[in-house]
């Protein structure tokens, strides 16, 4: 069977950590920082390869928020829900930026390019409310700066 | 540099060290964690940029640090030995820093801090009330070191506590010591640090596990993350002093994924402190041996939870186990295991330093030395405090804290997260200490204090922490899984406008099976919000309940948007800014909402000027006729509106 993902990863992985106690969690946040997310095959590998049922390896994956099990965006929007940034105002943000990019919270665009999260809570909670873009921290915001910020990933984007 | 072999080396280390640390004519200490949301690295760069067209490279060090502490004024930097601290800069601020403050060495006053009540501008940092009050010890480091730099941390006095407890104190006085301190778990529980280090020495087994835990999860505090940012070596020292004291080889320290650079630095730390033989193999020549490694958590609040967190690293769904067996006699593995939180560790090397007496001599009797706020909400000074056990909360919020911005009141805060309660305004000078706000439902919990104004519904309140813990409960125990959904639900609907007669009566019992039948502390402490909103605003329940109102103006679907005429100077920004174009207007036309239209998005409130103040909610009252059309007209004279 062909399969669409190159395992190679996925098997260096397996054997980096072959002789680790109980290294599951670590062997997939390392799957999942080679693939982006962990697809169904390199899960099937990976069960395969370090001997774990498949069962146990879907009971961790799902367990943990931050495994995904499908694609994500090429831009990962985090509207923080902490309780500073809830006071302060992030619920009009995630509805403001779900109506500016057409998509529910936690859901993908179509053209894959945002992903929109909650998150709870990113640790700047003295700056809220806080939407975080790929890792770059965005403080004090209101609703249209917010949505600003996202046109300026996705002009960025069209230009790249 | 080499490995260290003795505590004799280290001392010279440090001595030289220090003298070096400070060696350039000045140093400019900019924030590079929590302020780069605000743009502290593009004014890094500007400033590298601008000390290097002055030529001034040789004269000045920029050092960068982790929190200073005052993020409401992001992004912030200090200026020593000159002791200014300026704060709310951009990039177009620096090339002034640079020609008069380091070449000139002038003092920028509208850089300054300007303090709201005098107006007067405030250079020195100790002069600012929201450092006045404040206690710094276990933040002794944190903005003002480099965190990435081992040699800041040895010049301070860093790995002198744990040069001292190998070399000057067998394994059973150090724990003494630490009894004595009177250090209880910053991670919320209070538990005695020195007792519980004493169980996991006396357990029986060869193996024994230290753990950090730094799986700060409450939606409100960022004290683990500063000090795992801005000095990690603290955790660190703590840790290694930790495991001389009970016996172990190996400790993990666990952090939350979402927080990158404290993994980052807590990674650096570790490779810098091995590779001087501060951990590892053969500590200091001692022949004690303990190695530490990070583990990065995957998003689970209940692995704040410790034998969740156990079951974490042993690659396994973090769910609790019940307890006793505690760690201490059956953790990680089954063999004894000591957990204590990221701040608790942080405390440990001043109290084996300068000895358990200097130690407890602040604080009060229900607890010894300083406790970590995570200041945040509606408060003028949000930030990192650091300030004595048993401050009041009176003092933390007004003074420290700088009371309630837009002349808003008081309403509670909250304290703990999702896990603590919420204090109102007659419990203010209650003393911040772990028994007295025990009394009142509350918890000191990890320490974080988000304020809330009269702008805030406490139903909308409770219903925020339960769907937090709704989402986080792991599901083991079915009074946690299932009685925080029913709660939910239920003040779910009582925000929508559903509440029904006996809902109240309903919650209380729900709160009081879910905190009986729960295995951890989530289950047992997830109903803290909805108890203690129901204490202390019962009244605002009822008013949802029985006349369909939101005091606060908060919930969606009891509350009407209005511009008030009076205030609206027709200034056009929340009608640009509708995403449904329900406000109608024009420059000189005061703005009206198209209730039809409406959907109560709330960002006409948010975008109007708070000087303006023109878009109110309207809950239980009918919104006020329309205004007519001859009186909408705006006629503007000279420089004055209105």
């Amino acid at each position: 069977m062909i399969t669409p993902f190159d395992l190679s990863s996925v098997d260096e992985i397996v054997e980096r950590h072959r002789h680790k106690n109980d290294a599951l969690i670590t062997m997939l946040q390392e799957s999942q920082r080679a693939y982006g997310y962990l697809p169904k095959e390199v899960i099937l590998r990976l069960s395969r390869g370090a001997k774990i049922p498949l069962n146990r390896i879907y009971g961790v994956a799902t367990f943990y928020s931050q495994f995904y099990l499908t694609p994500r965006g090429k831009n990962i929007v985090q509207v923080c829900r902490g309780t500073a940034c809830h006071v302060r105002g992030s619920s009009v943000i995630m509805s403001t930026l779900a109506d500016s990019l057409g998509v529910e919270e936690s859901g993908t665009t179509e053209d894959m390019q945002f992903t929109l999260e909650a998150g709870a809570c990113v640790g700047t909670c003295s700056l809220a409310p806080v939407v975080v873009v790929n890792g770059s921290f965005h403080g004090k915001l209101d609703p249209v700066q917010a949505r600003d910020i996202i046109r300026a990933y996705a002009s960025a984007g069209e230009q790249a | 540099m080499e490995k260290m072999k003795s505590a004799k080396e280290l001392r010279s280390l440090s001595a030289r060290l220090a003298d070096e640390m400070d060696g350039a004519a000045s140093r400019v200490r900019i924030c590079m964690t929590g302020c780069r949301a605000q743009g502290a690295d593009e004014i890094r760069d500007a400033l590298a940029a601008a000390i290097a067209d002055e030529g001034l490279e040789d004269q000045v060090e920029i050092r960068e640090t982790g929190c200073q502490g005052f993020c409401a004024r992001a992004p912030v930097l200090a200026i020593e030995p000159q002791g200014v601290f300026y704060q709310e800069l951009t990039p177009r601020h620096v090339s002034d820093i640079v020609t008069k403050t380091l070449r000139d060495g002038e003092t920028i006053g509208r850089l300054l801090y300007r303090d709201p009540e005098s107006r007067q501008r405030i250079a020195e940092p100790d002069e600012v009330p929201f450092f006045k009050g404040q206690t710094k010890r276990v933040l002794r480091n944190c903005g003002v070191i480099d965190p990435t730099k081992i040699s800041h941390y040895i010049a301070r006095d860093g790995y002198a506590a744990l040069a001292r407890a190998l070399f000057d104190l067998s394994p059973e006085e150090v724990i003494k010591e630490i009894t004595d301190s009177g250090l209880r778990g910053r991670g919320g529980a209070g538990f005695s640090t020195g007792v519980k280090w004493g169980f996991v020495r006396s357990a029986p087994g060869a193996t024994k596990y230290v753990i950090c835990n730094g799986n700060e999860g409450d939606p409100g505090a960022f004290m683990d993350l500063a000090m795992l940012e801005g000095d990690p070596h603290a955790v660190l020292e703590g840790m290694i002093i930790a495991a001389y004291a009970v016996d172990a080889a190996k400790g993990y320290v666990y952090v939350r994924g979402e927080y990158p650079i404290a993994v980052e630095h807590l990674r650096t730390a570790i490779s810098q402190a091995s590779e001087l033989g501060l951990v590892g193999r053969n500590i200091l020549g001692s022949g004690f041996d303990f190695e530490i490694d990070v583990i990065e958590g995957q998003g689970a609040f209940v692995c704040g939870e410790e034998t969740a967190l156990i079951a974490s690293i042993e690659g396994q769904r973090g769910v609790p186990r019940p307890r006793p067996l505690y760690p201490s006699y059956s953790g990680l593995w089954g063999r004894p295991t000591n957990v204590n939180n990221t701040e608790t560790f942080a405390n440990v090397s001043s109290i084996i330093l300068r000895g358990a007496g200097r130690y407890a001599e602040i604080g009060n009797e229900r607890g010894k030395g300083t406790k970590i706020f995570a200041l945040g909400g509606k408060i003028e000074n949000t930030g990192l405090v650091e300030a004595q056990i048993g401050i009041s909360l009176r003092e933390v919020i007004y003074e420290i804290g700088g009371g309630i911005p837009r002349g808003r009141a008081f309403k509670a805060a909250q304290l703990g997260g999702p896990s603590g309660g919420c204090v109102p305004e007659q419990h203010l000078d209650l003393p911040l200490d772990y028994d007295s706000l025990e009394s009142i439902g509350a918890v000191m919990g990890s320490g974080s204090i988000v304020v809330m104004d009269d702008d805030t519904c406490m139903v909308d309140t409770a219903r925020f922490f339960l769907s937090f813990t709704q989402v986080e409960s792991c599901g083991k125990c079915v009074p946690c899984r299932v009685g925080t959904k029913r709660m939910l639900e239920i003040l779910t609907r009582i925000t929508e406008g559903n509440g029904r007669e006996g809902d109240i009566d309903l919650l209380v019992e729900l709160a009081q099976g879910t905190k009986d039948g729960s295995l951890c502390g989530l289950g047992q402490m997830a109903p803290n919000p909805v108890l203690t909103t129901l204490a202390f605003f019962r009244d605002e329940y009822q008013e949802h309940i029985v006349n369909r109102r939101c005091p606060g103006g908060v919930c969606e679907a009891l509350i009407q948007l209005y511009i008030d005429p009076e205030n609206c100077k027709a200034c056009m920004i929340c009608l640009r800014q509708c995403p449904v174009d329900a406000i109608e207007g024009g420059k000189d036309l005061i703005h009206v909402i198209d209730q039809d239209l409406c959907s109560k998005c709330g960002v006409c409130a948010l975008v109007c000027p708070p000087r303006f103040d023109a878009v109110k909610a309207i809950s239980g009252g009918p919104t006020p006729a329309r205004l007519p059309e001859e009186d909408r007209a705006i006629v503007r004279t000279g420089r004055k509106s209105g």
